[in-house]
């Protein structure tokens, strides 16, 4: 047990400030092996975190680094640094803190690795690449303690898994290191504290108190939600009297392309001029900053943004918290609710507005949740093997190694403690050899195994080009947004998007409205035009599904003879589909058939959630083409899948026969887009494309080509190939979802309602606005093409050829 | 048929979604950028080891190309190998099935920035060839009735990215036809100089389809 030193006590008290109990309680079990705490934001977590580490370093003596602190954001590094540095000044602590991320400069870390300080702030990728250095024993030998910030952040991608494969390196060569990790509250503790601890040893929880509930309500406003569309313009006026009404409010969106529209209208509308500002991952980083900045000095009543502000910055003095857009996921909304609040004790205050009447009941099913303390989240599988690839070639970068040891070491990760040596195996022989079955690089091996058994690089250059590597975030290809002769970018679009635009089209972008003139030098370049309405409004980036918990709250709740809990608006509209149609119930799978505008639509409501809900439509719309019934598109949200064509659907029961959609699945999986998009990442994480390094880009001609090419051509030679296995495993459990697929078959064991009907009903009727409407490609992809070119051709005048 | 026929300088051609091209009156079939041996080449330099299958893909539609048009004459228009040593370290049964292909017919290696000397496989080996009115080199000149490559132009239709030919009246440039190889947008100013006139487009893929590239 450490006892807070007097210098400490004296510091507290000189400002008024007790030690909470859990900070006590940290300090108590310092020599712990592995801690996880567990606290709400404001609670002084990350000052738990440090006391052992400050008590310890207080007396001098301590040569080298003592305390590593790993956090998901540079940011929340940079902030860490300010807000330790303070204290250590005023207690005159012989202690020396330093940051080093992708910001720090090149001279600095050079003088970092020679002399390391006492306590180093950083973030896994920038750990990841101090440890691929041959000196990383002599950086780490001294450590004494690893602080991972946001664990429950940072678990949920494989960034998490990357860092987890570090500290089992770093054990190794500190063997004496002990591990905090510092969580908000989470659904499942002892599932964080497995990964955090060196497998099989225990880690104790401590829960800090969570503070009293949220006070977390529904806006209600006069005006009425409309059927359908997500924009919840409806409400603008009710959310800028909540905005005037306290110090300083986020609104929080679903989308990046909700918040553009939505600052837009809020502007349009922002009669009293109240300071507003928009933050989302595709503004550029110094309107995120300028942003940011005036945050923190109080200077904005309101800051409309995406999840990209939801990670640890220091919010300042935020009173509400809105949420526009049903919350598809109740643990997120309350980590983005209670982060608002940096008061301990004080209640958080939000809102959530639903933006059409079906988001009322998703709202109503949320609140219910938080009240219930109901928390979501899917289980993990094991640890990701793209991941353990790339961590083999970092290893390999550092020196030569022994794979046993390595195999051994990777075991004590959690997430990989039950990883074959097979499987160990597989990925070394794909590092050292590509592991093709065609043994094509018997010259070329990118690890040699000497006569000693060691495993090392054959060609030591290759480590430069490895380093370039490191990390599992993925970035997709974006394109700066200019205006016209300036020289400041406005934000980022991605290629895919860009692409689709051409001169005169007019998006949104930082919540300005922008005419497409040109592309040049991989810059679009763009002109003000605030007097035309926005054409496009699109910016692709994840939807999240909504959770299990969540669609399953939302059934029982249509499982109501009537709804008192509702807004009457909405508790009539559901009264009206029970009228028309039926409501959707849990054990039965509810089809819809109507005509409309000239088509047949079949809208079937599976409650699976979004990404399986779209699988669905594909195997869906690929087993009525073979029927001959010409669906010609389709639209899924997390409830429904809508699919329209030229002929009517009389008997929807084969096509949600088990067998048949497993039998399309398979055929279906190994052709497909999502597929392509998962290799891509990946086979970039395990090193076998790289990242399009900007430079490279730059040149204007495309050296690379596109991966899509490397899975066919795997998929066609090679189809048993490691990134193959790997891409399939995660396409199920990410983008294809077909685990819920299953859950939805077995859940509803071929219990089809089918409701064959003369109009759309009001519970289809939402569907009808849903962005992300999917083309059924196919034969009539080429038509499409063909008879485009055959327009141009005539325009042209060539069409005689 | 998904072959697209057209006129070139007076000659007719035959653009196939392979991306090679026919010539018929003369029996030339002519591909361009093949880039074989790509893989290992990458390998030796980087360490990134790629599928190292693309050899095998490239001569199968090779193979198709030659089977459907029964060819007299094979231009290959440079860059045929990635380099030099790629061409010498062509894995055996890949040289045999090479030695198949060209097997009763006359075969030209055209030079190419990637592969500038003679290579130690059948077939001759020229700096550029003349047949008929057409002339066949690497690297456009600017003469007139010429088929090049070199520039692996692509064009985009209806929001989708193709390996492209790119002619008009007076020369006429190929697609890459080698499996690992990436693409110049048509609208590049590199190619784009190369022609006075906006040239027509005539897209790879399941079907040869031409388009105008200025609409």
């Amino acid at each position: 047990m450490t006892a807070l030193p007097s210098i400490f006590r004296d510091w507290f008290a000189a400002r008024g400030w007790g030690i909470h109990p859990h900070q006590k309680a940290m300090l108590e079990q310092a020599d712990a092996p592995a801690l996880l705490l567990i606290a709400p934001t404001g609670g002084g977590k990350t000052l738990a975190g440090f006391l052992p580490t400050l008590a310890a370093l207080s007396q001098g003596g301590h040569d080298g680094l003592h305390t590593l602190y790993v956090s998901p954001l540079k940011a929340l590094a940079a902030d860490i640094k300010r807000n330790l540095r303070t204290p250590v000044a005023e207690m005159a602590l012989p202690i020396r803190i330093e940051d080093r991320t992708g910001d720090t400069s090149y001279t600095q870390k050079r003088r970092q690795r020679a002399d390391p300080p006492h306590i180093l702030l950083t973030t896994p990728e920038s750990l990841a690449l101090l440890l691929s250095y041959e000196d990383a024993p002599r950086i780490f030998g001294s450590l004494q303690r690893v602080i991972v910030d946001e664990i429950h952040a940072l678990s949920e991608s494989k960034r998490g898994d990357q860092l987890m494969l570090c500290l089992s390196r770093l054990q190794s060569l500190a063997p004496q290191m002990r591990r905090i990790g510092l969580s908000a509250t989470v659904e499942d503790p002892a599932a964080i504290a497995s990964e955090l601890a060196c497998h099989p040893d225990p880690c104790t929880i401590l829960n800090a108190d969570p503070g009293p509930d949220p006070d977390i309500d529904m806006l209600v406003t006069d005006v009425e939600p409309p059927w359908a569309g997500g924009g919840a313009g409806y409400a603008i006026p009710a959310v800028l009297d909540e905005v005037k009404k306290h110090k300083t409010t986020l609104i929080f969106h679903n989308t990046r392309a909700q918040a553009e529209i939505f600052f837009h209208k809020l502007w349009l509308a922002n009669t009293d001029d109240l300071p507003i500002g928009i933050h989302h991952g595709s503004l550029s980083r110094e309107q995120r900053e300028k942003v940011e900045a005036a945050m923190v000095a109080g200077d904005l009543r309101a800051i409309v943004c995406t999840g990209s502000l939801d990670l640890g910055i220091d919010w300042g003095d935020v009173d509400l918290v809105i949420q526009v857009g049903a919350p598809k996921n109740v643990k997120r909304l309350i980590q983005r609710i209670g982060r608002a609040n940096h008061r301990y004790n004080a209640p958080s205050k939000a809102l959530l507005v639903p933006a059409n009447r079906f988001e009322v009941v998703e709202c109503v099913a949320a609140l219910e949740a938080v009240k219930d303390r109901d928390l979501d989240g899917d289980p993990k599988g094991g640890g990701p093997r793209d991941v353990l690839c790339q961590h083999i070639l970092i290893r390999a970068c550092a020196g030569p190694f022994d794979a046993e040891t390595l195999y051994s070491e990777v075991r004590s990760v959690g997430a990989y403690s039950d990883l074959s040596r097979a499987a160990f195996d597989d990925c070394l022989d794909f590092c050292a050899t590509g592991g093709y079955a065609l043994r094509a690089y018997d010259k070329w091996k990118r690890l040699l195994l000497r006569s000693d058994g060691q495993w090392q690089l054959r060609d030591p250059r290759a480590a430069q080009r490895i380093r370039m590597n490191i990390g599992t975030i993925q970035d997709t290809d974006t394109l700066k947004v200019k205006l016209r002769g300036n020289y400041k970018p406005l934000g980022e679009v991605e290629e895919g998007f860009a692409a689709t635009l051409t001169p005169g089209d007019t998006f949104l972008i930082g919540g300005q409205v922008v005419r497409y003139e040109g592309l040049k030098e991989l810059t679009v370049e763009v002109t003000r035009r605030a007097d035309k309405t926005p054409k496009i409004a699109t910016f692709m980036g994840t939807k999240f599904a909504n959770s299990t918990q969540l669609s399953h709250r939302i059934l029982r709740l249509f499982d109501q003879p009537d709804w008192p809990e509702l807004p009457r608006h909405t508790a009539e509209w559901l009264t009206l589909q029970r009228r028309y149609s039926k409501l959707p119930e849990a054990d039965r799978i509810l089809v819809e058939t109507f005509p409309h505008a000239g088509r047949h639509h079949i809208c079937a409501y599976g409650f699976a959630g979004r990404n399986a809900m779209q699988t669905l439509g594909m195997l869906m719309t690929q087993r009525m083409e073979e029927l001959g019934l010409h669906p010609l598109g389709f639209v899924a949200t997390d409830y429904a899948t809508m699919i329209w064509g030229l002929d009517p659907v009389t008997d929807p029961a084969p096509l949600f026969d088990a067998s048949n959609l497993r039998d399309d699945f398979e055929t279906w999986l190994s052709g497909n887009a999502v597929m392509k998009k998962t290799f891509r990442g990946a086979a970039t994480i395990a090193g076998l494309i790289e990242r399009n390094l900007p430079q490279s880009r730059r040149t204007g001609r495309q050296a690379t080509f596109s991966s899509d090419i490397l899975y066919d051509t795997l998929a066609k030679y090679d189809p048993d190939h490691l990134m193959l296995r790997i891409t399939r495993e995660e396409a199920m459990r990410g983008l294809v979802d077909y685990g819920r697929i299953e859950e939805m078959l077995a859940r509803t064991a071929g219990r089809i309602d089918h409701m064959a009907l003369g109009r759309v009903t009001p519970l289809s009727f939402p569907m009808f606005l849903e962005m992300g409407r999917v083309p059924v490609a196919g034969a009539g992809q080429d038509r499409v093409m063909e008879e485009e070119a055959q327009r141009l051709m005539q325009i042209a005048g060539v069409a005689e050829l | 048929m998904n072959n697209l026929h057209f006129s070139f300088c007076d000659t007719a051609l035959m653009a196939m979604p392979s991306g090679a091209l026919f010539v018929p009156d003369t029996g030339i079939l002519c591909l361009s950028d093949l880039h074989l041996g790509k893989s290992d080449r990458i390998a030796r330099r980087s360490g990134r080891m790629l599928p190292p299958y693309e050899v095998q893909e490239t001569l199968s539609k090779l193979e198709a190309d030659i089977l459907e048009t029964a060819p007299q004459m094979v231009i290959c228009l440079g860059d045929s190998f990635d380099d030099l040593e790629a061409a010498t370290t062509l894995a055996d049964d890949m040289q045999l099935w090479l030695a198949r292909l060209q097997a009763g017919r006359r075969w030209v290696w055209i030079e190419g920035n990637h592969d500038p000397g003679p290579v130690n496989l059948g077939g001759t080996h020229s700096g550029e060839i003349t047949v008929g009115s057409l002339t066949f080199r690497h690297i456009a000149t600017g003469a007139t009735a010429e088929i090049s490559g070199h520039y692996h132009p692509k064009h985009v239709l209806a929001g989708r990215s193709r390996p492209a030919f790119l002619y008009d009246q007076d020369r006429l440039i190929m697609p890459a036809y080698g499996t690992y190889t990436g693409g110049l947008a048509s609208n590049a100013a590199d190619l784009q100089r190369l022609f006075a006139t906006p040239p027509i487009a005539v897209l790879t893929g399941r079907k040869a389809i031409a388009v105008p590239t200025a609409a």
